[in-house]
């Protein structure tokens, strides 16, 4: 089987909480304009593994080993600036984070302050093209202005994942980005995403295997902290290679 | 039925005995502002803002130069405190478990312990003692001292109310720590630091003790901060305990006004600080 070349790949990768390893030795490639979804139990690794492809886990003062390539570029290099990394891979939360004391418009345009300079008239545009592409424009077009807290949690999510958008990173991670939302606002999220793969690479975290199931191009298998098996979804889902991935997709643990 | 009926008076008594604790803690600020206003409206007037005092004795005059003095030192002492106080407290939420940190932190506990007299000593030792003068800067200085401790605190407060989350999504998006510390973190929790600050400014704008043993006072106009300068505080101690009847008077007047000018404050602060969306 031939694979498409990786946009982002994790090679050999590791990732500590200080002597404990969430995520041993992990290898995965993720293609362009796909969706990729990591799945398995609670606390086997995969959002920490999530957080490794924008150096997010060291925020909370963790540290890895291997690498991670992006574009050619190991982004765990010295010369590496975490700014400009995370400017090209963007991240929406499990829960929605919009920054209570901007606007709808601002926040979307929150991402724009620190990248390029723009003009008005392209700033504009972006925020409203990140909003279309988030599915929200239609709903806050007339409210550009008012306060993004005023949304419901599925448009906050959404708005999220428009700020996230908005600087146009080159892959999209999202933490279990339906995990607080009820079952309409989780589907919004889902047809979205959907539009949102023919821009970007996406990888998703999800608890929930009907939505990998759905949204998904391929999945990756984690469990107690090893990536077990990675494939096309439908592979994965039907007819599995390893039997632990097969007793997790049937529901007989996690 | 029974139970019900003693859970209802249950209800009733907890919630008078609440009531009665609000109006109990309540009450001695109604009375305080209420005897200021008996004994104090009374003297106000225009003359009482504008003019300087009239000599001992005499009917009229005003309290000009202590609402100058006033206005500067804690005007200067805020331009110290404030950067400085807000400045550590933004350090100890971004830095909290460094060295650095941790001192500064049990440093200001200890010194919002302290009686704001022994602040007023420890100024005079350090300033008024070696320039052998008092001065309105000492007196600034040492209403810096006790406000840079409480805005510390009240600053790492707030920013420690700040969700986590916020900080990480900034982060995601790109933005350095040093933006996302002060566009995130410190803007989503500014209403709270300015309160603080306020309250700060209000609490030393009645401060007396420290100005006893650095700005001293004084009966003249003077807005040289490096000569002793009048103060509301210390022109009711002086009025309040002098001999005649007109000075107490103005006592009860300047208090009063010392009230409008904290309470001014804190509306200023809520007018400023109100949610607004531009761009």
């Amino acid at each position: 089987m031939t694979e498409p070349p990786a946009r982002i790949a994790a090679a050999d990768l590791t990732a500590y909480y200080g002597t404990f390893a969430a995520v041993k030795n992990a290898t995965i490639g993720f293609a362009s304009n796909e969706v990729h979804a990591l799945i398995g139990p609670s606390g086997c690794g995969k959002s920490t593994f999530l957080r490794t492809m924008n150096r997010m886990h060291e925020v909370v003062g963790g540290h890895v080993t291997g690498s991670v390539v992006l574009d050619g570029q190991d982004i765990y290099g010295s010369k590496v600036s975490l700014t400009q990394l995370r400017r090209r891979v963007g991240m929406v939360f499990q829960k929605p984070t919009p920054f209570p004391t901007m606007s709808i418009y601002q926040n979307v345009a929150a991402g724009l302050k620190v990248g390029e300079r723009l003009s008005r008239n392209d700033r504009d545009a972006r925020v409203e093209r990140a909003l279309q592409q988030a599915g929200l424009w239609e709903e806050v077009k007339d409210r550009l202005k008012a306060s993004a807290v005023a949304l419901s949690g599925g448009q906050q999510q959404r708005l999220c994942i428009a700020r996230t958008i908005a600087p146009q990173p080159e892959v999209v991670l999202l933490d279990e980005p339906t995990a607080s939302l009820d079952p309409m606002g989780t589907q919004r999220i889902e047809e979205t995403l959907f539009g949102l793969k023919k821009d970007f690479t996406i990888i998703i975290v999800t608890h929930n295997m009907q939505q990998a199931a759905r949204v998904s191009d391929t999945t990756s298998f984690f469990y107690i902290g090893q990536m077990i098996e990675t494939g096309p979804t439908k592979q994965i889902f039907t007819n599995p290679a390893d039997p632990q991935t097969e007793a997790y997709i049937t529901g007989r643990f996690g | 039925m029974n139970r019900v009926v003693w859970r209802r008076w249950k209800s009733r008594i907890m919630v008078s005995l609440l009531i009665a604790s609000v109006l109990v803690a309540v009450a001695p600020l109604i009375l305080i502002l209420g005897t200021l206003i008996i004994r104090g409206a009374g003297s106000i007037n225009f003359d009482f803002f504008t003019r300087m005092p009239a000599p001992a004795g005499e009917a009229g005059g005003g309290v000009a130069h202590a609402i100058v003095g006033t206005l500067l030192m804690v005007g200067t002492a805020g331009l110290i405190g404030l950067p400085l106080g807000i400045g550590a407290g933004v350090f100890c939420s971004e830095f909290p478990r460094s060295k650095l940190a941790t001192t500064a932190r049990f440093v200001a506990d200890v010194m919002n312990g302290t009686p704001s007299i022994v602040i007023g000593v420890v100024a005079w030792t350090l300033i008024v003692a070696r320039q052998k003068h008092f001065s309105g800067f000492a007196g600034s200085a040492a209403l810096a001292m006790i406000m840079i401790p409480m805005v510390l605190r009240t600053t790492e407060e707030m920013i420690k109310l700040v969700p986590h989350s916020l900080r990480e999504a900034a982060l995601a998006l790109g933005y350095p720590r040093w933006r996302t510390s002060l566009s995130v973190m410190v803007r989503t929790c500014l209403p709270g630091i300015v309160t603080g600050s306020l309250l700060a400014i209000a609490r030393v704008a009645g401060e007396t003790a420290p100005l006893l043993f650095t700005a001293l006072g004084s009966q003249f106009m003077g807005t040289n901060l490096r000569q002793p300068i009048a103060a509301l505080p210390l022109t009711v101690f002086t009025y309040a305990t002098g001999p005649y009847d007109d000075w107490h008077r103005i006592a009860w007047a300047t208090a009063l006004v010392l009230i409008m000018v904290v309470l001014c404050l804190s509306l200023i602060a809520r007018l400023a600080t109100r949610q607004r969306f531009h761009d």
